[in-house]
């Protein structure tokens, strides 16, 4: 779900000769240019990790901390904030910015762990659909068909309710109600892979199937996997933050950016920022990691290299 | 072309048993009802009554025949247990809001989509072009109902030019409308653009422009009726993230919906409620993908052989 901008619509002037292509240099700055935003997405999602990493060391206050006297006050850089409290503090006096500091800590480990379990589930799956074909691949792609249909959050928010509202919990509904979108492009992946001469000459060798799937195939899959993953990551950190947004998700009154939001919302008349500092770091973390992965398509996609 | 129609729609049909049966699983058996609904000192005289009055010490199969026929050939479907009313006129009366906001996005999104992608393509590395791609990086990255509170501040709370909540006007469908169609809108404008991309390349395109076609004709005729079908096809599998991105907005603005609707059952237990939304949801969903099939298909009639 990632815009491409050097496609391989590139090599070929789109416009037909209707206008000038642009010049060589321009394109050069133009990669360059896509470049510096991976770099940037890059920089971003290292601080997102070194922030979560460190969280007690970079957040000023504890997180659960209250200061009645000192509630709702406004941030920093606006009037009437104080150093004191760069964010300004919440509705208990809870410091906002060592909130968003422990909170990139849920949202990354939430987000990270929701993609490995549908990577897992979905990986296995469309691996063995597309290398055997036949019924298996029938039943995961009908599976999958199946999923797609059924309303995402809701089924999310179900699982939720089932399973009780816990970190784990919520990593495990995430992660079961995301697996087809890896299911689907291993699936199609691996049938274009099982019959290529890497793997009929491992066949021809005597190796077994699962040795061909682990081995070879899974490895020439990583890639695009990766890609996929990284983008998901950044899903799964908005899909959390809107299930603690309804209550359906982290429970108070740890950190959790989704939850920030919620509790802000009932001061948004007099207090705006409140509920919008979490949302912008959300977006900066969310903007980073997709920006990583669309430099890391643009790296690892073989078509791309071959242009 | 029938085949190809009577075999998606028999496809349709199992996906929509599949969902349906899934749900009913997960909510009426899973979930155990009666401890999410009955209050916590409850006897077990009292969950037998429970079960009993709603059917639900039956065989979980017997239950899911006993339940789909009613839906089917009744349209019935079932007593909410909190308002003690027919989940379906509970339902019928929050249909038409959700309705309006996706056909309102949908159509927003589509209208901005289009334009954008077709000068993004075709004036490349323009300012419209950079801007499309800033709109993709910022929307993907945005969460949608943090926008939605976005929008309240700034045009409810300090513009006041439009209502931040309910929807007894035509005005107050505007802020969620574009809320939702900011969630559908990054996709369909890269679509547009990658498949105006590609399709300006191709030999037809020369030819036609050789042969003297209006340029305008060329984009409009030969290029985007060739560009739409990724279009048509993924804004059919999009229909249900729509609907899915809907039950966000909707909580965000206050929105009278099938959303709003879902996440309070949801909170409350109301599985009846639940049950029903997700197979209306479902339903649409693959309604929307059936539609998709047939339209790509009448659009490209290659893919009906394939």
């Amino acid at each position: 779900m990632t815009l491409r901008v050097e496609d391989t619509a590139d090599m070929v002037p789109a416009d037909g000769g209707v206008e000038a292509p642009p010049s060589q240099a321009y394109i050069v700055f133009r990669k360059m240019w896509h470049l510096r935003l991976g770099v940037f997405g890059l920089l971003l999602m290292a601080a997102l990790l070194i922030i979560a990493l460190f969280a007690p060391w970079v957040a000023t206050h504890e997180p659960l901390d209250q200061d009645i006297l000192e509630r709702l006050t406004p941030p920093a850089f606006l009037e009437g904030g104080s150093m004191e409290h760069l964010l300004g503090t919440d509705q208990l006096g809870r410091d906002v910015f060592s909130r968003i500091v422990h909170g990139a800590r849920i949202s990354l480990t939430v987000g990270v762990s929701a993609v490995f379990v549908s990577m897992i589930i979905g990986v296995i799956l469309g691996l063995f659909a597309g290398y055997f074909g036949g019924w298996i691949d029938a039943v995961v792609d009908f599976s999958v068909n199946a999923m797609l249909a059924f309303p995402f959050i809701l089924l999310a928010m179900t699982l939720v309710i089932i399973l009780g509202a816990s970190m784990q919990n919520i990593i495990l509904a995430l992660g079961i109600s995301n697996w087809p979108i890896f299911a689907r492009v291993a699936r199609i992946e691996t049938r274009k892979l099982r019959d290529q001469e890497f793997v009929v000459a491992a066949r021809a060798q005597g190796l077994s199937h699962y040795r061909i799937i682990f081995k070879h195939v899974l490895t020439n899959l990583a890639a695009a996997m990766l890609v996929i993953a990284t983008v998901e990551v950044a899903r799964s950190i908005i899909r959390e933050t809107f299930l603690s947004f309804l209550g359906l998700g982290i429970q108070p009154p740890t950190p959790s950016w989704g939850l920030m939001l919620a509790e802000g919302r009932d001061y948004i008349l007099t207090v705006w920022w409140l509920s919008t500092l979490p949302g912008v770091a959300i977006f900066l973390s969310c903007l980073g990691i997709n920006l990583v992965g669309d430099a890391l398509r643009d790296l690892l996609d073989p078509r791309m290299r071959k242009a | 072309m029938r085949t190809y129609i009577v075999h998606k729609l028999l496809h349709a049909i199992g996906v929509a048993l599949v969902v349906s049966f899934v749900s009913f699983f997960l909510l009426f058996h899973t979930a155990d009802p009666a401890s999410t609904l009955l209050p916590e000192n409850a006897d077990d005289q009292d969950i037998a009554r429970f079960e009993e009055q709603y059917g639900l010490n039956r065989p979980l199969l017997v239950q899911y025949g006993d339940y789909m026929s009613r839906v089917i050939f009744a349209g019935d479907f079932g007593v909410s247990w909190v308002a003690k009313v027919p989940a379906g006129g509970l339902i019928g009366a929050s249909l038409w809001p959700t309705l309006k906001l996706a056909i309102a996005a949908q159509i927003l999104a589509t209208l901005l989509a289009i334009p954008l992608g077709i000068i993004s393509a075709v004036k490349r590395y323009s300012i419209v072009d950079n801007m499309t791609i800033l709109i993709v990086l910022v929307g993907q990255a945005m969460p949608l109902f943090w926008l939605g509170i976005v929008l309240i501040v700034i045009f409810g709370v300090w513009l006041k030019w439009l209502p931040a909540s309910g929807s007894e006007t035509w005005l107050h469908l505007i802020l969620p409308a574009i809320t939702l169609a900011s969630f559908i809108l990054p996709l369909n404008m890269r679509l547009v653009r990658s498949g105006m991309l590609e399709v300006l390349s191709q030999d037809y395109i020369r030819t036609a422009r050789s042969k003297g076609v209006e340029e305008r004709s060329v984009l409009m005729r030969h290029a985007l009726r060739n560009a739409a079908i990724p279009l048509v096809t993924v804004s059919g599998i999009q229909f249900g993230a729509l609907l899915g991105g809907a039950v966000v907005t909707e909580t965000v603005f206050s929105w009278p919906g099938l959303g709003r609707l879902a996440v309070e059952s949801i909170q409350v237990g109301d599985f009846p409620v639940v049950q029903a939304i997700v197979i209306i949801f479902s339903g649409f969903t693959i309604l929307a993908n059936l539609a998709a099939d047939v339209g790509a298909a009448w659009i490209d009639p290659r893919i009906r052989f394939e």
